[in-house]
């Protein structure tokens, strides 16, 4: 019987934003700007965009009546484009932190992310408390970067635009560890012989969707689909797709 | 007008005086100096060597037929080498030499700074030595043979005579060279060094504000491209003080 009335309850919410934007007229194009170098979250596969970011996105278009459009951009530059107007979302496996706060919005969080250490399997390194004046490799501007330069000194990291930059530098031993997200983490690991890793993860944050301070509209319409992804099973199904369980 | 003075004072003290992110771009202008300073002594050492090979070769080939012997397949095996290597360093992107010196030929390297210098030197190399060259051969064939009947050989021909004009003709492309090895230094970011670039990238990926990161570092490349273009311009002054 719960079930039932969530459904009418999203099948209203949805006709009800049908209703809205059909008022508007024209379908209008919802802009997502992305880094697709964050497998699974986004990633490029026979020359398309695509991975979990990309499919919560498109189905997140869909309920607004929108167009998605995705643009490839670095990591870094994502939050400024979407605060300055360039992008409608951004949507890049982004943790809410207070700085990017300051300038974007963030939608309600839609996972979980978790950051590992990944290290060569005969390291020295068997938990945090040895990365301590260790070389940390990290993909620019992610949060990985942010709070290992807090913790371990700007001095200690070396800062990669791709993440699988970094881990090739720890392949070749320039760097003694790579701190980096876990589930790009795990297919890196998968696709490098010797690579591990640590059991201790460094930190957990909430993954959520940036949106420009001034589009409290845009906002809301995005919590609302979001949230009527989560009642359908649908963003569930999404993030299965690409994250087998365990 | 007030507010946006404001507005500016404090993009200034997020950009760089909050958490100190001014030392970024201190530490990124040192790395962006020694990197472009080294990586020019290299290219330069390169350069005259390939452009003594190459023009030796191309001033001396009938000479050398002439006389037979083994000087002649020996030089020209070097030139052919020179003439790989500048094939190969002028058809490839610099972003990509950089890459592969990082990643393949330096793989065991953990001095990013010096695979850097090394890899934009022996770019640099590739275009000093056709510069040099270049001028070397701009050189009237005239000046060569009133060398030679002087008494002079071929090497004291180049030092006393052709040199002295070819360093003067070839500054101004030489300085070119320069300066656009300075800017591409800006790619080192690439294998993790923070150089300028990177450095007002740093803050900008911090602060999600580009205006001051970017111009401020824009601003600090032209001012030694100045700095360097005035030292240039008053040795060519220097140089030909003795023209007329």
């Amino acid at each position: 019987m719960k079930l039932f009335q969530k459904l009418l309850a999203a099948g209203m919410a949805l006709t009800m934003l049908l209703a809205m934007t059909a008022c508007g007229g024209s379908k209008g194009t919802l802009v997502m700007a992305t880094n697709a170098t964050f497998p699974p979250y986004e990633f490029i596969e026979d020359g398309k965009i695509v991975g979990i970011d990309a499919e919560m996105a498109a189905a997140i278009a869909e309920k607004l009546n929108m167009t998605l459009e995705i643009e490839d951009v670095e990591f870094g530059s994502i939050v400024g484009g979407v605060a300055s107007g360039k992008y409608d979302i951004g949507v890049a496996g982004m943790t809410v932190d207070p700085d990017r706060l300051e300038s974007v919005n963030f939608s309600e969080s839609y996972a979980t992310g978790v950051q590992v250490v990944i290290v060569k399997e005969d390291s020295a390194i068997q938990s945090l408390d040895d990365l301590e004046g260790k070389k940390i490799g990290v993909q620019q501007d992610t949060t990985g970067d942010i709070y290992s330069t807090d913790d371990f000194g700007e001095e200690n990291i070396v800062r990669y635009n791709k993440g699988a930059d970094a881990v090739q530098a720890l392949v070749s031993d320039k760097i003694d560890c790579v701190i980096i997200d876990n589930e790009p983490a795990k297919s890196f690991v998968q696709n490098n012989a010797g690579l591990k890793i640590l059991d201790s993860e460094y930190a957990v944050e909430d993954y959520a969707i940036a949106i420009a301070k001034d589009n409290d509209e845009l906002l809301k319409k995005v919590n609302d689909a979001l949230a009527e992804l989560k009642a359908e099973g649908k963003l569930q199904e999404i993030i299965d797709k690409y994250i087998p369980a365990e | 007008m007030a507010e946006y003075w404001q507005d500016l004072q404090n993009q200034f003290r997020l950009n760089f005086i909050d958490d100190d992110r001014w030392q970024w771009i201190v530490r990124g202008l040192g790395s962006t100096i020694v990197i472009t300073f080294f990586a020019l002594i290299l290219g330069v050492v390169i350069g005259v060597v390939i452009a003594s090979i190459r023009s030796t070769y191309d001033k001396n080939l009938e000479t050398y037929k002439l006389r037979g012997g083994i000087v002649y397949p020996i030089m020209r095996v070097f030139n052919a080498i020179c003439n790989i290597y500048l094939t190969i360093v002028r058809g490839t992107p610099v972003v990509v030499q950089l890459l592969i010196a990082y990643f393949i030929i330096f793989a065991s390297s953990r001095n990013g700074i010096m695979v850097a210098v090394i890899a934009f030197g022996i770019n640099s190399g590739a275009y000093v030595a056709e510069i040099l060259r270049g001028g070397i051969m701009s050189i009237d064939h005239g000046q060569f043979e009133a060398g030679r009947s002087l008494g002079f050989n071929y090497l004291q021909t180049m030092r006393f005579i052709v040199i002295p004009q070819v360093f003067k003709n070839v500054l101004p492309s030489l300085c070119n060279e320069f300066i656009t090895l300075l800017k591409e230094t800006s790619i080192a970011g690439y294998v993790g060094i923070v150089d300028l670039t990177k450095a007002g990238d740093l803050i900008r990926g911090r602060t999600f504000s580009p205006f001051m990161p970017l111009i401020a570092v824009a601003l600090i490349y032209l001012v030694i491209v100045l700095i360097l273009t005035r030292l240039v311009h008053r040795l060519e002054r220097r140089l030909r003080s003795n023209e007329r």
